[in-house]
């Protein structure tokens, strides 16, 4: 199995160099940086609007090792979210009224304390749980096999990870054996009524390209996806969110290692889309990491680039009034989230 | 002058043919986009067709771009080379199907 790039030793698993690759060439004298770019719309600087998502980190512990993937998790990661601070994240949303919670990881079943906090949000009335659940992690443990009931139980919408319809290109992303495993468990999932047109357990994939390109539209591919899933494997689901890989850690690791970085920083700066800078998910997002700390998404919270407010930026701290007026930070991945349709965790957004 | 006939580079310029003469781009570009866009047939099955034809006509821009187009797409590795092997059959077809024209003219020449 591959290993995460903190414990192979990689020399990016090191912050501050994946921020030096992001400074240097092209940005120095090809392209322009994306403040740059921001500014003569006048959308420098990046502001948010109002928050309705709580995107909570649960650990960077995972039972894949995804060549791309832009937390570095894996089952040789160990942090992972406490009781305290789970606790101060529902205090949060019960007072602050936030409308979703969106749950992620690395695989955030495998905190231990997974269940009691879905159970917990379910008590405080939150509107809409999501889990972004890797699929395998439902087939990688007897422990695990009930989880379709138990999301059904909690109605939480699930969000999978599913890079394309065969087993091929699946698995060189994700690693081997994970297409079946996935197959299985979205069967599974189907089963107890997720994904079923007219159901309201909702089930969505996520697809993003399998190397240094960008994907296309994504109503084209939802239906290609649909098409062939139900033809081979009998499987439903309501919708496609199609993605943009970030230039930042594994898959920046793999762009430079492939020799792909500049070429795919200009596909991304080619195709900026000013109308995707609205739908950018930081306008309406805070991403919170293992240990509490607040940023502007998911992806800054892998940059270690944390919300400019130094007056809130731990949950022990959080102030919605200040977040709602805080700067975005931003840096040269951004294009990631504005090329051609845009690209958030629910899709395109343009 | 370039040390060789093509360089990757140069599609990226492909916009740069106005600069000789405008209207007649102008007009390519517009039909270009116009015979690309979803009609009876779909932008993938459109795609697929011009990465068959950039094979037959050998361009290695054409090959670049509807790749990438193709990979974009969701296109599997499988679809694309069926899509090569039709161009490729279609060129050997219509080669072949010139020997008979050849053999018409052996068999009216010979005794
Ligand atoms: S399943 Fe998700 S979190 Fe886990 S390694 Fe893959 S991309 Fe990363
Ligand atoms: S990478 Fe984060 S901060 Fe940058 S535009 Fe995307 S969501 Fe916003």
């Amino acid at each position: 199995m591959i290993k995460s790039l903190k414990a192979s030793g990689n020399k990016l698993a090191m912050i501050k160099n994946q921020l030096k690759v992001l400074a240097g060439e092209p940005f120095q004298t090809e392209l322009p940086t994306f403040v740059e770019k921001l500014k003569p719309l006048g959308q420098f600087p990046l502001k948010p609007n109002k928050l309705e998502i709580f995107q909570i980190n649960l650990g960077y512990m995972c039972n894949q090792v995804c060549k791309h993937c832009h937390v570095d998790a894996g089952p040789d990661r160990n942090e992972i979210m406490t009781k305290q601070h789970l606790e101060r994240c529902i205090e949060i949303l019960r007072v602050n009224k936030i409308p979703t919670v969106d749950l992620t990881g690395g695989a955030p079943e495998m905190n231990p304390l997974f269940r009691w906090f879905v159970e917990e949000l379910t008590k405080i009335g939150v509107e809409e749980i999501i889990v972004r659940s890797n699929l395998t992690i439902i087939r990688a443990n007897k422990k695990y096999y009930d989880l379709p009931e138990f999301f059904k139980k909690h109605n939480v919408h699930v969000v999978s990870s599913l890079p394309y319809y065969q087993a091929g290109k699946t698995d060189a992303q994700r690693g081997d054996g994970v297409f079946a495993k996935s197959i299985k468990a979205l069967q599974e999932l189907n089963a107890v009524g997720y994904g079923i047109e007219g159901s309201n357990l909702k089930l969505d994939l996520v697809y993003n390209p399998n190397g240094a390109y960008l994907p296309s539209d994504q109503a084209e591919l939802e239906a290609e996806f649909k098409k062939n899933l139900k033809k081979d494997f009998d499987i439903y689901f309501h919708n496609l969110f199609a993605i943009t890989n970030i230039p930042i850690s594994r898959f920046l690791d793999y762009l430079v290692a492939s020799d792909n970085y500049e070429e795919y920083m200009e596909k991304l700066v080619m195709a900026f889309n000013p109308a995707a800078v609205e739908g950018v998910m930081c306008k309406n997002t805070i991403s919170v990491d293992w240990d509490g700390y607040m940023y502007d998404c998911d992806f800054n919270q892998m940059l270690d680039m944390k919300v400019a407010d130094k007056s809130t930026q731990h949950i022990d701290d959080f102030d919605l009034e200040k977040l709602e007026v805080r700067t975005i930070s931003i840096n040269q991945h951004c294009y990631g989230c504005t090329a051609g349709a845009g690209s958030s965790c629910q899709g395109t957004v343009a | 002058m370039e040390k060789s006939y093509y360089n990757p580079k140069d599609l990226k310029k492909f916009g740069d043919i106005a600069e000789f003469e405008p209207k007649l781009a102008e007009k390519f570009f517009d039909y270009y986009g116009e015979v690309f866009k979803e009609g009876a047939l779909t932008a993938r099955e459109k795609s697929l067709i011009a990465l068959a034809v950039a094979h037959t006509e050998q361009c290695p821009y054409c090959i670049d771009a509807y790749t990438e187009d193709a990979l974009t797409r969701g296109v599997s590795e499988a679809q694309m080379m069926e899509a090569v092997h039709v161009g490729a059959a279609i060129k050997s077809g219509a080669t072949l199907v010139h020997g008979v024209q050849m053999m018409n003219k052996v068999k009216k020449q010979s005794m």
